[in-house]
């Protein structure tokens, strides 16, 4: 965990209000596929640092790519940044999608929902990576759902090279009607584990899809956080058991988190 | 240049320590400031059982600060003593406990319980905490109350008790009385303001506890006036806070009347905030020539 002053090299608009960043960061040889940053505003009225995850990673040439959706002044100041300029970012946080989870397994499931969807390439080439050195040997599909093909299939694109990709939207004007969820249904086979991504309705039904079907489901989860680093207990959620740092039914979704076993959180 | 402070005849090596509750127990942010530099370190709000803390969402952003209202989530005094006070010894700092209860009753257990740790240098009595609801600030607002509390809880302290005012009254003069009244050996504020924030478009408050305390930038001109007159109506030393992001800021309220000062959201902001504040002052120092940092204490 550190913060730098990481130095943007490349920006793009990949879909209406949805834009990638580059950055040049040293965090980058340290992450794991769905970690976390914390992006701190230019602004001088805007004190909170803001997380977004790490969509993908070269850990070799130490960069590091985000994927976010304008839904605020933060985001919107980010998204007007050029090549060059810097941003005082700090990471890798949290506890990413676990890896080990896949071994043995037989049909994985990846699911993304609209701007859940960036943590799940970086996920992507890792399982695939451990799948050609033959630790893993399931067949990985990857569901991503959308608004409409009007908001744009961002990602898609680079999904589809390294997975079977099955998009829905929610007015069906591209692939199947509905959520990731629908997709998946759809696809008739049921997956022994599912990593997902997304809005909080889609991560409830695939926690409950989850205990129905008895497999596990890694969930990534959202709050609003002030300090990113368990300090602040200000990104709590409710859990099942006792947990082991707060010794009450709550995790910190910025430390404990990002990503849960769906059984173990109360959504 | 000297930049010690002696408080209760307690010395600190620099004035600067963090806030409570916006430095978990010190460990969370061991990745970026050696605690060893710190004046002190000041813990979260210890209750005498774990408590659940509020709903969320918990914290929201507002302009230069933010709001929180976390509900003084805690594991309580055992896990404190069996994990973090061990952690914290491990470090030549001053270790403060911020102490939180219900009840008079409920303080005492908590007091009680750490009366034999020579670790501790201070006990912080948080009388001010706006966001539980039977809690600390029922005796934070009312001067009789507070005078009462603070000398029960100094009757059977084994630290010197630092009483935490609230700046949720009207008169700030009153309260840091009748806590010297009541026998605290200081005092340290301004803690949150009370505020609200609505999200217009989803006709909602920002926060589940639809209130919360403000702080940042935005409370620091509030947070100086009232060090400057809780340090005018008092006798003994007064810790300052509330918005300090930089050496100039805690520069002010060392002049306002503190002894020493607290970082608090503005760790949120910059993970070396405090770092920053104690290099900042030494630079103020060797700028303005000022040898002793005790010079600038009341300086105005
Ligand atoms: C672990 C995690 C990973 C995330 N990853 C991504 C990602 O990869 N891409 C992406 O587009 N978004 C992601 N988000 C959501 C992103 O943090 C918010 O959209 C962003 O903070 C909004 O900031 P703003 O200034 O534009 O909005 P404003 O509404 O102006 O923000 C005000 C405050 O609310 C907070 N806030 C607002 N919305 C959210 C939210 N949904 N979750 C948490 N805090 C919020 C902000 O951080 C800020 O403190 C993630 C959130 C979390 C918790
Ligand atoms: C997230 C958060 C949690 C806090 N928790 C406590 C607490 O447990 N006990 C306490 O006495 N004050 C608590 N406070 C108040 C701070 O210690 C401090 O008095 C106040 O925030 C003003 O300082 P600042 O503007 O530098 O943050 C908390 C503040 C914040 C932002
Ligand atoms: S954001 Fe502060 S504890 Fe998670």
């Amino acid at each position: 965990m550190r913060t730098e002053n990481a130095r943007i090299i490349d920006i793009r608009k990949l879909a209406e209000n949805v834009f990638g960043i580059l950055f040049e960061a040293a965090m980058a040889g340290e992450a794991g596929p769905g970690q976390f940053v914390m992006v701190r505003p230019h602004s001088d009225s805007r004190l909170l640092m803001r997380p977004i995850s790490i969509c993908d990673l070269d850990s070799e040439r130490r960069l590091l790519r985000l994927v976010f959706r304008v839904a605020g002044k933060g985001t919107e100041e980010f998204s007007r940044a050029r090549v060059g300029d810097h941003y005082s970012i700090m990471g890798p946080l949290g506890n990413g999608f676990p890896l080990e989870a896949a071994a043995g397994k037989s049909h994985i499931a990846l699911m993304g929902g609209g701007i859940g969807a960036p943590p799940l390439l970086n996920l992507l080439r890792m399982l695939r990576r451990r799948a050609d050195r033959g630790d893993i040997s399931a067949r990985i599909s990857v569901y991503l759902g959308y608004r409409s093909m009007e908001d744009g299939l961002f990602l898609k694109d680079e999904f589809e090279p390294l997975a079977n990709v099955v998009v829905s939207t929610d007015d069906g004007s591209a692939g199947v009607k509905g959520t990731a969820l629908d997709g998946l249904s759809q696809a008739g086979t049921a997956p022994d584990l599912i990593y997902a991504c997304g809005p909080l309705p889609m991560l409830s039904a695939i926690r409950k899809y989850a205990s129905k079907e008895g497999i596990d489901a890694y969930i990534s989860l959202e709050e609003r956080m002030a300090c990113g680093v368990g300090a602040c207990l200000g990104c709590m959620v409710k859990t099942t058991k006792e947990d082991h740092h707060s010794h009450v039914k709550l995790s910190r979704i910025c430390t404990e988190g990002p990503v849960f076993l769906s059984r173990d959180v109360e959504i | 240049m000297n930049t010690a402070v002696e408080i209760c005849g307690v010395s600190f090596k620099n004035p600067v320590m963090d806030a409570s509750g916006t430095f978990g127990s010190g460990q969370e942010y061991g990745a970026f400031v050696d605690l060893n530099r710190l004046g002190a370190v000041v813990t979260k709000g210890v209750a005498n059982v774990p408590w659940q803390g509020n709903p969320t969402p918990r914290v929201c952003e507002t302009p230069s600060g933010m709001m929180n209202a976390i509900g003084l989530q805690n594991p309580g005094v055992e896990v404190f003593l069996e994990r973090d006070l061990p952690y914290l010894r491990q470090f030549d700092t001053n270790v403060i406990v911020n102490v939180c209860g219900h009840s008079l009753e409920e303080y005492l257990d908590v007091v009680d319980r750490l009366a034999g740790e020579k670790d501790i240098s201070f006990l912080e009595i948080n009388v001010s905490c706006p966001n539980v609801k039977e809690g600390g600030i029922a005796f934070g607002t009312d001067p009789g109350k507070l005078e009462d509390i603070t000398r029960n809880i100094k009757a059977h302290a084994g630290q010197p008790i630092i009483v935490k005012l609230s700046p949720n009254v009207t008169s700030i003069s009153d309260m840091a009385r009748a806590a010297e009244a009541g026998g605290a050996d200081a005092i340290s504020l301004i803690n949150t303001l009370t505020a609200m924030k609505i999200d217009i478009y989803k006709r909602r408050f920002a926060l589940a506890n639809r209130t919360g305390g403000l702080s940042g930038p935005a409370i620091r001109p509030v947070a100086v006036r009232m060090v400057y007159e809780a340090s005018h109506a008092v006798n003994i030393p007064v810790i300052g806070m509330g918005g300090i992001a930089n050496g100039e800021d805690a520069v002010e309220f060392l002049m306002a009347g503190a002894s020493a000062v607290a970082v608090g959201m503005y760790n949120f902001h910059e993970p070396t905030a405090m770092l920053q504040v104690i290099e900042g002052i030494e630079e103020f120092m060797r700028k303005t020539g000022t040898e002793d940092v005790k010079e600038l204490i009341g300086a105005v």
